[in-house]
């Protein structure tokens, strides 16, 4: 699935430069180093701040502000549960701790073998067929237990 | 002429197979030879019968579904391309009585056109609104949705038309238009709808806001969540832009106009207009202190229109067909069609587009068709996780901005999430304070520390700790945050903990009273 290229200064350099001309530049930034290296490096930072002429601070600032951007790559494939209201009352909560208990991680843990990261995710705008899912970008409503358990183990196939 | 079959690439159907199905489909017409068009369309808003999938005829389109691969040969056999008889039929598409019910201004053609497809578009009355917006002229633009009665759709109801002219006032210079398509809140799906449906609406809509305030550049904020839609607008803007209807001198006119998607990164803060301006500015989604108002000074500074997803899609049909067409639907001050979410614990989830003045009751039991459990209704929450929630016998109240504040709560971005009778309101008390807490920009007192304290004063009634002590403090937490804080999340994080405390006070072990609001 997912394969993220390995810090490279000079890579992360060539992404500042190809949006850097952009209004508010900093979040499509963001966005492409995290697709390109599973997260936003700590090394990022002060390259992002000096070619968009801002401190550190900021950019840290905006970084940790939201929850997209990690800190570290995430497992191989990334399911999100959805746990808002409309899939709490359509039984999501039992279906996010049996893929807890399943997976062997609670909410935002990656699996030991690095294969899933579990997450919870606040809305996938699929209301109208709570519960429903992301496994990276493809997703799944009317969750029920069996279909769960076939989205668990899709995910890690 | 070759025989077509459409079938939706709303991620509401695709979160149910509709994928598989087109596959599947495909794979059986080349084995049959047969000559088929499969169209990918938008939904058309009833996802308990998606992947649904229908089939072009003489007499109009014919409904299956919803459909399964393993259906797909016998729906074949069945001489589904001639409209046969086969035991997922409904009939014509436009007979379906949830369907024919509905008023459809806004969703004209959600899930009948291909989203991808500017010439569909245009064959549907596509850039007709914005054909008369060109012909009237700005002022006379603003004019007409102000007469429309439009109300911000986003949730807080303020007159569409009259932020336009306050914008269009100001002196010439850059300005924007901003579309909110941040829609965070739970049960509500009808932007993602729009956006994956019928973009050029939204494109077109934008560009008469465009052309009505003198702005050349407009931003669609998209959350990252949306992968589907950010995709299917990001097409539709190149497709609009090669069709000259986005870029200079947009459909041989004078006017310049062209936009951008940009995506969140998942902070539902973002909603809020002031910290999705920050937002695209490329800082922390902190919440700005009004006024100024966007309208004054918005994105970068410049003034902005920053309207919602359905606020801008509904206008260019205000235009087309006129205010006074518009404004006709609707009751009281809620003037109009509202496309209502309805989601949940519901049979019929999904989206009903209709008049305001539907009252909640029939929403909920007659075209939802009550729980999905098969469970008696015990609560809904309407308005998104900052709404209240409302029991039974608060539901005569009409669909209507005024109605429902006057029985202390909100319409929202018109998301109705209907609860069996297993929910425990004093955990969905909880959890609005809690989302709260986690949400929060950080900028306000109340709302940052109100709602972690709000947590754990739920925390302790439930647990029985000074109970009576608790509730009133609680309470009066719950004022200072309703009128202490910056912006609706704190704001408004009390309805949906004063709606469960007011109308379920035995879940969190007070004593159950009959609620005079309700008369």
């Amino acid at each position: 699935m997912h394969r993220y290229e390995p810090w490279n200064a000079e890579r992360a350099g060539e992404i500042i430069a190809s949006k850097a001309h952009m209004e508010g530049a900093v979040l499509p930034i963001l966005h492409e180093m995290q697709e390109t290296f599973g997260c936003v490096p700590e090394a990022a930072v002060p390259l992002i701040a000096e070619a968009l002429n801002l401190s550190r601070a900021e950019i840290h600032g905006t970084v940790t502000f939201y929850h997209d951007f990690r800190k570290e790559p995430p497992g191989r494939r990334v399911l999100k549960l959805c746990r808002a209201e409309s899939c709490q009352a359509a039984g999501g909560d039992a279906l996010a701790s049996r893929a807890e208990e399943k997976l062997g991680v609670e909410m935002g843990g990656t699996t030991a073998d690095a294969r899933v990261t579990l997450e919870p995710v606040y809305c996938l705008g699929l209301c109208h067929s709570s519960p429903a899912a992301m496994l990276d970008k493809d997703v799944f409503g009317m969750l029920d237990e069996q279909k769960l358990d076939q989205l668990l183990k899709e995910a890690q196939a | 002429m070759t025989a077509r079959i459409f079938i939706s690439r709303d991620s509401g159907a695709l979160c149910v197979g509709a994928e598989q199905v087109a596959t599947a489909f495909r794979k059986a017409f080349e084995k049959r030879g047969l000559n088929v068009e499969i169209v990918r369309t938008g939904s058309r808003g009833m996802y308990w019968l998606e992947p649904l999938v229908e089939v072009e005829r003489p007499e109009g389109r014919i409904g299956y579904g919803p459909v399964q691969v393993k259906d797909v040969d016998g729906l074949l056999d069945a001489g589904m391309l001639d409209g046969g008889k086969h035991k997922l039929s409904l009939g014509r598409v436009d007979d379906i009585p949830w369907l024919k019910r509905q008023t459809r201004l806004t969703f004209y053609r959600c899930g009948i056109v291909d989203p991808r497809s500017l010439e569909d578009y245009k064959a549907h009355k596509g850039y007709e609104g914005l054909k008369k917006a060109l012909q009237v002229g700005p002022k006379a633009i603003v004019e007409e949705v102000v007469t429309s009665g439009l109300r911000g759709r986003g949730g807080a109801g303020f007159p569409t038309g009259i932020k336009w002219r306050t914008v269009a006032d100001t002196p010439p210079q850059q300005k924007y238009i901003v579309c909110n398509a941040d829609e965070g809140d739970s049960g509500t799906f009808a932007d993602r709808m729009i956006m994956e449906g019928d973009p050029f609406v939204l494109i077109e809509g934008m560009t008469i806001a465009g052309i009505a305030v003198g702005a050349t550049k407009g931003y669609v904020y998209i959350r990252s969540e949306y992968p589907h839609a950010i995709e299917a607008m990001e097409i539709a803007v190149r497709e609009a832009r090669k069709g000259g209807m986005l870029g200079r001198r947009i459909a041989g006119s004078e006017f310049d106009f062209d936009m951008e998607v940009r995506a969140g990164a998942g902070a539902y803060v973002c909603g809020e207009e002031t910290s999705l301006l920050e937002s695209l500015e490329g800082k922390r989604g902190e919440v700005r202190a009004k006024p100024p108002l966007p309208a004054h000074i918005g994105l970068f500074g410049k003034p902005t229109v920053i309207n919602n997803v359905l606020s801008l899609a509904s206008v260019p049909i205000i235009m087309s067909e006129g205010g006074p067409h518009y404004r006709d639907f609707g009751m009281g001050k809620s003037r109009g069609t509202m496309p209502i979410q309805l989601a949940g614990n519901i049979k019929h989830g999904g989206l009903f587009e209709t008049g305001f003045g539907i009252t909640l009751g029939e929403l909920v039991d007659d075209i939802g068709g009550g729980t999905r459990s098969g469970r008696p209704v015990r609560a809904v929450q309407v308005g998104g996780p900052l709404g209240a929630y409302f029991p039974r016998e608060l539901f005569d109240t009409p669909f209507d901005y005024e109605a429902f504040a006057a029985r202390d709560g909100l319409i929202g971005h018109g998301g109705i999430v209907v609860f069996d009778d297993t929910v425990d309101m004093a955990k969905q008390a909880r959890f609005a304070m809690e989302f709260c807490a986690i949400e929060s920009c950080g900028k306000c007192t109340p709302c940052r520390i109100g709602s972690a304290r709000g947590v754990e004063l739920v925390d302790k009634i439930t647990k029985g700790e000074d109970r009576a002590a608790n509730l009133i403090v609680l309470e009066d937490l719950c004022n200072t945050m309703k009128f202490g804080s910056l912006c609706a999340l704190g704001g408004f994080t009390p309805y949906p903990v004063m709606s469960a405390l007011t109308h379920f006070p035995e879940d969190f072990g007070a004593e159950k009273k009959r609620l005079a609001a309700a008369e």
